[in-house]
């Protein structure tokens, strides 16, 4: 039988699914919504830079980036195949898509550590 | 077979606009673009924290055109939580002693787990 890494896709955009449900919306709220609107203050950055010392945090943080953006390139992937019709392409927009996430995923690495 | 010249069928361009459980699909679908931007606007807040740049990414952040991008984000993303979270029963099936767990136990504790887990974060970042 020949092997396919789909099935390990898969599981990482459900992985991903599930991380990016429960931590994103917040997030996005605070830095995004309420703090730029002036209803919550911006924390001070030595705060902030101290909530991001602790290596747990930091390694989490790379797992939720790679996770997060693995479920956005595997759904990218398919729902441009499907709106644009362009399913006969899947190497190439598989190799683009799965490559930004990883990209993404050393910039994250690059970042914190 | 892809045989040179073989006849293609017409592809209805506008697919899934032409019902209103395609439309929702595609939408459920799209909010990976603004999972994938959240990620990335993260990542700027992170590298303007790391490299003392906080005031600056602030002043970004609250252009007029970003925020708008964020509400967008932030519909798209709580949109993506419950669509997601909803859909656990039907990928899992959760059996006790023979008893199988309903679905709304199952998604009523995914739901709890987004409320608290939010509930931490903010915490974490205000106190």
């Amino acid at each position: 039988m020949r092997r396919t890494p789909e099935p390990y896709l898969w599981l990482l955009f459900s992985a991903g699914g599930v991380v990016a449900a429960l931590l994103l919306p917040v997030l996005v709220l605070l830095f995004g919504v309420l703090m730029p609107l002036g209803v919550l203050d911006w924390p001070a950055q030595a705060r902030l830079a101290a909530l991001l010392d602790p290596l747990p945090v930091r390694l989490a943080l790379v797992v939720v980036v790679a996770l997060c953006l693995s479920h956005a390139a595997h759904r990218i992937r398919f729902t441009s195949e499907e709106i644009l019709g362009i399913a006969r392409f899947d190497r190439a927009l598989a190799v683009a898509c799965y490559g930004a996430a990883i990209a993404g995923t050393v910039v994250a690495a690059v970042l914190l550590f | 077979m892809t045989a040179a010249g073989a006849y293609r069928p017409p592809r209805d361009r506008l697919w899934f606009l032409r019902s209103r459980s395609y439309a929702l699909f595609v939408a459920r679908e799209l909010t990976s673009l603004f999972v994938a931007w959240t990620v990335a606007y993260l990542l700027l807040l992170v590298a303007a924290v790391t490299g003392g740049t906080l005031q600056e990414f602030a002043a970004l952040a609250a252009r007029p055109w970003m925020i708008a991008l964020n509400v967008l984000a932030l519909a798209a993303t709580a949109f993506h939580a419950v669509t997601f979270l909803n859909l656990a029963p039907k990928a899992t099936v959760v059996r006790l002693d023979g008893w199988r767990v309903p679905a709304f136990m199952i998604q009523g504790g995914n739901h709890t787990a987004w409320l608290l887990v939010s509930a931490v974060l903010a915490w974490a970042v205000l106190r």
